[in-house]
């Protein structure tokens, strides 16, 4: 991708070369210095990156078995084959694919909004210029974010164990808690038992979708998942607050100064002065944030690797595991590809709802109506 | 000063260009396994193990240690932190390990892609393995690799536990009623009578006691009555609460529940007594046959073989070291140094003779059934092993039905 984005400014800077008259002259030779200048990028990306994604691209549409080059003549093509299995074979590898899709999907609709909400409240507090202590709070809230994620696994491990930490605490206020890591049972599932339903309309169960019945896919995450999402947010809320301070430290004061001057309150302030102009910090963390949760990985395998019941099987962990513990390199490469396409595809559709649109008429006459009486009252 | 500035840039950029035209067209990944597979033989050895810790690792290293003493030739032992995945690599840029170990259910994958050599038929010591054991590495008639050891589940039970709720050598259950019953009077407070892991490898045990399997001469018949029978056994007990999986009582296997005290009996394999000596050295226990049920006696035995890849240069001296590895003598140094059971029958009374309280584990080698060994299979066992989870409030036929179509879809 970025190798992709590179070539075409290379070629922007050539570009008012080309727009006057001839190639000889005092700029001779300015496009030539411009590829060099590139080229250890470009190479290194297209060696490290463009290549092997290729490579991937290829093995995804073709049998190999893990032996030797994907290159040589023995590895055959197979069209769509590979995808065909995972999306509509019918089978075992089908049913997983939509297994960890449901899983993922769960994790990404939950821990986005919940990261993203969490890491702003926090840059809003240690912006605070009245907080005492700003440096420790700032340091604290970042600290789960420098840490390997290795380590919070395990750490995760123990604190959610049956006799963990967790358990121990919520046990202070009466609660039961359940065997956090071992427990396969969905969420909302669990939600919906405590009022006695325990299994769904036959609408939802008898159609299935990716080889999981409707009802299967709104069993919510899994409360083995659930203590993945905890992870999560509480692993990356540090450096996405560190991503709105950043944002909010680049905010003027006199527009604040200016909203307050024109009464608008507290929570008005936030929502129509605040967070309009934190547009491009949220953009990158919502950016960052979806392509993070589609990608989960290392937790799933240093943790569970996608126990219990399957319930924390990701399309990441799948495409490993596909690959290189069953030698299904196709398959293995085919998830790769779909994850993707996915993660393209809500990059895109996220960057189109936060797009600047024009103000409409409507709010515009609004302001107009307002701003009228507001003078006379400061003519006063 | 700036041509020599950039004069010295395009050397650069030709360099950074030269050395990776270099890694694309010449690295070894991407070398072709015909090339390395015809070399001639002779040179040293690279053997990768999955060790189960450093008693082993030690064993290994002595053994290779001691052949290449005796043969001349050299050989290097290495660990793996993830032998799987590690071996695909090797596998796949063309160059792997020459000897190392391999799990019968990575056999198959490894099999239909040319990477691993089929030299079992040219051992020596070829008829001395167990016939089962043979049979576990055999696919479509070629018998590809040495067993290297083997393993069975026993049930293994908690001497003072037992003395204390009253029990007896005599009461060591022969059947299923009788299973059920111990586990009974054995459940008291903070402990259960029997704990084992949730997955088929304990749990396939009672599929075989109960005359099922996943696998008979070729047919899936994962769903038969034989089966269900087994599972809904288990569930009635895991629900009266006499018997538990592992996770439920908070321990991640059923040694660690056996070991902390959770459990007063288990069912897991040979590899328990050493868990068991180095972490929980003061639970007495006892090691019993498992149980006869409705179809006989019935047990599951594991093993790994000694792998060749099929690209090894060296294919001649790694089968001479297999069959040194695979003696006698080694066999009982490897049982003594970590555990597992000699994988040849004329090793068999000097093992009885050195483990006397550890006979039921090889009593079970004259019955015991393997998980099933085709391609795919691993991903089938282990979306059975995810229903499991289950069993408690599940439905054992659903369960069944749904590994047999896993099954018959790769069955052929």
């Amino acid at each position: 991708m970025t190798a992709l984005a590179t070539a075409p400014d290379a070629a922007r800077q050539g570009g008012p070369r080309r727009a006057g008259s001839s190639g000889k002259g005092i700029r001779r030779g300015e496009a030539a210095a411009g590829w060099l200048f590139t080229l250890p990028v470009l190479v290194i990306l297209g060696v490290f990156l463009l290549v092997p994604v290729l490579m991937a691209l290829w093995v995804s549409f073709s049998d190999w078995t893990g032996r030797g080059s994907p290159l040589s003549p023995s590895v055959g093509f197979v069209g769509l084959d590979n995808y065909a299995e995972i999306t509509t074979g019918g089978g075992l590898a089908e049913r997983d694919f939509g297994t960890a899709l449901r899983n993922n999907a769960w994790y990404v609709l939950l821990v986005v909004p919940l990261q993203t909400a969490l890491s702003l409240f926090l840059a809003l507090l240690v912006n605070r210029a009245v907080l005492r202590g700003r440096g420790f709070f700032r340091t604290a809230f970042y600290f789960p974010s420098v840490t390997s994620s290795v380590a919070i696994t395990v750490l995760w491990l123990f604190l959610f164990s049956a006799s963990g930490a967790v358990n121990e605490v919520l046990s202070w206020v009466g609660i039961n808690g359940p065997n956090w890591f071992n427990e396969p049972s969905g969420v909302l599932h669990n939600i919906l038992g405590a009022f006695g339903v325990t299994s769904g309309p036959a609408a939802l169960t008898g159609n299935s979708f990716l080889g999981l019945s409707w009802w299967d896919w709104l069993a919510g995450p899994s409360v083995a998942m659930s203590a993945f999402m905890l992870m999560a947010v509480f692993t990356t809320s540090g450096t996405f607050m560190l991503l709105f301070l950043a944002g909010l430290q680049n905010i003027g004061g006199d527009v604040e100064e200016a909203a307050m001057m024109d009464g608008a309150n507290a929570w008005q302030r936030f929502w129509r002065v605040t967070l309009p102009q934190l547009k491009p910090a949220l953009f990158t963390v919502l950016t960052l944030g979806l392509i993070g949760c589609w990608q989960v990985f290392d937790q799933i395998y240093t943790g569970t690797q996608g126990g219990p019941g399957k319930t924390t099987v990701t399309p990441a962990y799948l495409s490993y595991e596909s690959a290189f513990l069953s030698q299904e390199w196709g398959r293995g490469a085919a998830i790769a590809f779909v994850l993707f396409v996915i993660i393209v595809f809500f990059t895109i559709l996220q960057r189109w709802v936060l797009r600047d649109r024009p103000v409409s008429r409507r709010r515009a006459r609004q302001y107009e109506v307002h701003s009228t009486p507001r003078r006379k009252e400061a003519a006063r | 000063m700036a041509r020599h500035t950039t004069r010295a840039l395009i050397g650069t950029g030709a360099l950074l260009t030269a050395s990776a035209l270099a890694l694309t067209a010449c690295g070894s990944g991407f070398s072709e396994p015909a090339e390395s597979g015809s070399a001639a033989g002779g040179g040293s050895l690279n053997i990768l193990i999955g060790s189960s810790g450093d008693a082993e690792t030690a064993a290994v290293q002595s053994a290779v240690d001691a052949w290449s003493a005796e043969s001349g030739i050299d050989a290097t032992v290495q660990t793996a932190n993830d032998l799987p995945q590690q071996l695909s690599q090797g596998f796949a840029a063309g160059s792997p390990p020459d000897l190392f170990y391999l799990a019968p259910e990575a056999l198959a994958g490894y099999a239909a892609n040319g990477s691993i050599a089929a030299y079992g038929d040219g051992l020596a010591n070829k008829d001395d393995f167990y016939p089962s054991l043979v049979e576990n590495f055999t696919l479509d008639g070629q018998f590809y690799c040495a067993p290297k050891d083997f393993s069975t589940l026993a049930l293994i039970i908690n001497s003072d536990m037992w003395a204390a709720a009253g029990l007896t050598d005599a009461d060591i259950p022969t059947d299923w009623d009788e299973l059920a019953s111990v586990a009974q009077r054995l459940t008291a407070d903070g402990h259960v009578g029997l704990a084992f892991g949730a997955e088929y490898q304990r749990v396939g045990a009672f599929m075989a006691q109960a005359g099922g399997g996943m696998v008979v001469d070729g047919q899936a018949v994962a769903n038969s009555s034989e089966n269900v029978e087994a599972l809904t056994y288990l569930k009635e007990q895991l629900n009266a609460g006499s018997f538990a999986f592992a996770a439920d009582v908070g321990a991640g296997w059923g040694g660690e529940a056996f070991g902390t005290g959770a459990a007063a009996m288990t069912i897991e394999g040979n590899w328990i007594t050493g868990a068991l000596t180095n972490d929980y050295p003061d639970v007495n226990y006892t090691v019993a046959e498992l149980p006869e049920g409705p179809g006989g006696k019935g047990t599951l035995q594991f093993t790994n073989c000694w792998g060749i890849a099929a690209d090894s240069p060296n294919q001649d001296s790694a089968r001479d070291l297999v069959e040194y590895l695979t003696g006698t003598d080694q066999q009982l140094a490897f049982s003594e140094a970590f555990g597992p059971m000699p994988s040849i029958q004329s090793a068999a009374d000097a093992w009885t003779q050195a483990n006397p309280e550890l006979e039921a584990f090889l009593a079970g080698a004259e019955y015991a059934q393997f998980p099933p060994n085709m391609a795919g299979a691993a991903d089938v066992v282990k979306d059975f092993n995810a229903q499991l989870e289950s069993l408690k409030t599940g439905d054992p036929q659903a369960m069944l039905d749904t590994a047999q179509s896993n099954l018959e879809a790769i069955v052929e």
